[in-house]
């Protein structure tokens, strides 16, 4: 056996198991990288046997080698691209045995593409209680393939299967279906342009050609001429070849698959089904399972985040007094432990929320969810496929983005990006808490409505509703002929594998970390350099200028400290900023302090409680809220004489944070998602006006 | 014509042929080919999409893909 790396892909339909047999295949020795050119996240693992090193790629789900959502299209990219260093060896094709027909379609797609196959059988047990008996022999003489089967939930058949993806495989050049009868012209013209030897592959580069990454504009203006020249009508041979393959498809089953009762797991489906589409029970049970998500979400995950947070806290105090004294101390203490400590304190929510989502994925619930809720999101512009991007933004917009991409219409897709920020994400909440308690009376309506509880729904309310009608707005505004449709399996009730659930959860929180943590980490460095420098001398000499305002305060006392932070932080070019934004802020009923905390909010809204402390010299290690909460009470507004943190201004700041795009990381996502700028700029721009203005009616209504 | 949309829960019909050649394209990779029988299933509280069981499996779609295909 050779030492060089055996590239295996992994294909087939969605619910078919396909993620299943990649875990157990590659258990955690997975990665989650990019697929060079688009924007989807490429998962791969890796396992060994027999001193081989294979290289397993997990490739999205798909019904159909032709592709439908941005996910589907890297099918067909890697399979093809001959150059590409990971470009297959050899290809597994997982098909569902319970539903074998629909499944074969994508295999002898797959086949014809001429790289050595395999065809993996999952679900057998499923096939076997609906009454199907599959005559594997016959399979695999029919279909000119070696089959193996696989149980997904005990692990059967994956010691085979990797032996077998280590034998020598032969490449059949038989086509399964003989793509030359639709186009023979084209066909040679693009295998001899692009040095290609497979007919099927040159045929998929003429109906593909807008979606393939690899090929430059010049290499796509030769192929589309050429289509022109010869006549070649996509739809049309689309059809045809579909039709096709599935005659034969059909025909060939006749003699592979006896059938004898077909009732079992339909009827009982169709049982659950009747209780979980109910016109009443089914949103109750939607309605609870939301409750239960939230729930989790915020009491749960609280503990850890208190951990995380205090671990960090600990490091910070550590690193100040164990590390020599200097500038690079100060921005590993107050710079980037803190940056990093704001990265990890989300990962209890995600983990919670991914936890959540594939159990509800696993066990088929989810395609109920989106069943239920397609015609109502549909009034707004959206798709019963939104409803997942929008939950999950209430923990953090950055996976809720990222889980559009299932949306295969491209203005739905688009709207729920732009409209998911408005959920309110978790980083809302501790400046929500923080508001709340200080402005809303902790009173209760009927002795036991609390006031305060009352206010923080309100505004994840508030959060929803921006959500829904910047949608409906967009569905007016965004003008295009793109057909939007709604055609989803619903796959069979199933219990969730755990060992699914766990990658799932672990590999999110792991990209999470990486892929936003960079630029967390970047702009809280950014701003901790904005707010430990200025220009000028009252910068400079902070020190004198305190010692000379406060001569009975002790030098290095926790006070004298204290007023020096505030005093510098306010000359620093944060403080700067602060106060030159003033003029725009100040209808809101902001000040330039108030003005510091939302430029530095731009790293993480939750930012805003620590820059308010350190702004109003809490001192930094006493950030717990009773001390913040003190001094904001106390704070009085020079012009009205009254208390600077009236109702008007709580109320107004917290407009401010519902409708706000203050994420730096989300707009980065949403740029790495929609590929232009223009996306993530109109929502900053759009996002802020809507916050502005409500915050400023709110404020003068209040005032 | 009869379409798919018409059928009531229960009722089965046999697939004759598409009105619209773009969603036709997704509704024939699904299993949904002319000759296919399909049995309506159930529909979701408010009417729409509704769930179809075809060639072993259940298929949701709107109403407006399911009028598009017609019934011998």
């Amino acid at each position: 056996m050779s030492n060089i790396p055996l590239n295996i892909a992994l294909v087939g339909n969605p619910n078919a198991g396909k993620t299943s047999v990649f875990n157990l295949l590659t258990g955690m020795n997975q990665k989650v990288g990019n697929f060079p050119g688009v924007t989807m996240d490429k998962v791969s693992g890796t396992f060994r046997e027999d001193g081989t090193t294979a290289n397993v790629i997990d490739l999205p789900g798909t019904y159909s080698i032709y592709p439908r959502s941005m996910d589907e299209r890297v099918v067909f990219d890697v399979l093809s691209d001959q150059n590409a260093s990971d470009f297959p060896d050899k290809i597994i094709v997982i098909a569902d045995a319970s539903n074998l027909e629909r499944n074969l379609l994508l295999f002898t797609e797959i086949q014809d593409l001429g790289l050595p196959t395999i065809l993996a059988l999952s679900m057998l047990d499923v096939a076997n209680k609906n009454g199907l008996n599959i005559d594997l022999r016959a399979l695999e003489e029919e279909f000119d393939t070696n089959v193996l089967t696989i149980n997904g939930r005990s692990g059967e058949g994956i010691p085979e299967l990797r032996k077998k993806l280590c034998e020598e495989l032969p490449s059949s050049d038989r086509l399964f279906y003989d793509i030359n009868l639709l186009s023979p012209e084209i066909i040679p013209v693009i295998k001899e342009k692009f040095g290609l030897e497979n007919d099927y592959i040159a045929y998929q580069y003429a109906q593909q050609t807008y979606s393939k990454s690899f090929l430059t504009n010049e290499e796509k203006a030769f192929i589309a001429d050429k289509k022109v020249e010869y006549n070649f009508c996509d739809r049309q041979f689309q059809t045809i070849e579909t039709v096709e393959r599935y005659k034969v498809i059909r025909d060939k089953l006749s003699r592979i698959v006896t059938k004898t009762n077909l009732k079992s797991t339909s009827t009982k489906n169709l049982k659950i089904d009747r209780i979980l589409t109910h016109k009443i029970y089914g949103y109750l049970i939607f309605f609870s399972i939301l409750f239960i998500l939230f729930q989790s979400i915020f009491a749960w995950a609280e503990p850890f985040m208190d951990y995380i947070d205090f671990g960090f806290a600990k490091l910070s105090a550590w690193a100040k007094l164990y590390l020599p004294a200097g500038v690079l101390t100060d921005l590993i203490a107050e710079g980037i432990i803190p940056g990093l400590g704001g990265v990890v304190i989300f990962i209890p929510q995600i983990a919670l929320l991914f936890c959540f989502i594939s159990i509800l994925e696993e066990s088929g619930y989810m395609a109920r969810v989106v069943f239920l809720m397609d015609k109502i999101m549909r009034k707004f512009g959206l798709n019963g496929k939104s409803v997942v991007p929008l939950i999950s933004g209430v923990a953090c917009a950055i996976p809720a983005i990222m889980a559009a991409r299932n949306i295969e219409s491209w203005k739905d897709r688009i709207i729920t990006i732009f409209v998911t920020p408005f959920m309110s994400c978790s980083a809302r909440l501790p400046v929500y808490a923080i508001l709340i308690a200080l402005v809303i009376p902790n009173e209760y309506v009927f002795g036991f409505i609390s006031v305060q509880g009352m206010t923080l729904m309100a505004l994840y309310l508030i959060g929803f509703l921006g959500a829904i009608f910047s949608a409906m707005l967009m569905k007016k505004i965004l003008k295009v002929k793109e057909q939007s449709y709604f055609i989803m399996e619903l796959p069979i009730y199933r219990w969730p594998k755990w060992k699914n659930v766990w990658i799932t959860i672990f590999s999110k929180s792991k990209t999470f970390v990486f892929e936003a943590g960079k630029i967390i980490l970047a702009i809280s460095i950014i701003l901790w350099v904005l707010a430990s420098y200025g220009p000028g001398e009252e910068f400079a000499q902070a020190e004198q200028k305190i010692r000379l305002e406060h001569p009975d305060l002790e030098l290095e006392s926790p006070e004298f400290e204290d007023l020096l932070s505030a005093h510098k932080l306010e000359y620093s070019y944060a403080g700067l900023l602060g106060k030159s934004i003033e003029p725009v802020i100040r209808p809101l009923g902001y000040d330039w302090k108030i003005g510091i905390a939302l430029i530095t909010s731009f790293a993480a809204r939750e930012v805003f409680v620590g820059t308010i402390a350190t702004i109003y010299s809490v001192g930094s290690d006493a950030e717990d809220e009773s001390t913040i909460k003190d001094k904001l009470r106390a704070e009085i507004n020079p012009t009205t004489g009254q208390p600077m943190y009236s109702i008007a201004l709580g109320v107004s700041l917290m407009l401010f944070y519902a409708f706000a795009m203050q994420c730096m990381s989300t707009l980065a996502v949403v740029y790495r998602e929609t590929k232009s700028w223009k996306w993530p700029l109109l929502q900053l721009v759009y996002m802020s006006t809507v916050a502005y203005v409500f915050a400023f009616v709110a404020y003068q209504l209040l005032k | 014509m009869r379409s798919v949309a018409q059928l009531k829960p229960g009722e089965k019909g046999i697939v004759n042929n598409f009105t619209n050649e773009y969603i036709s394209l997704k509704l024939l990779e699904m299993g949904v080919l002319p000759g296919t029988e399909v049995e309506m299933k159930f529909a979701a509280p408010l009417g729409d999409p509704i769930c179809i069981r075809v060639s072993g499996y259940d298929l949701s779609l709107r109403l407006e893909e399911a009028g598009t295909i017609t019934l011998s």
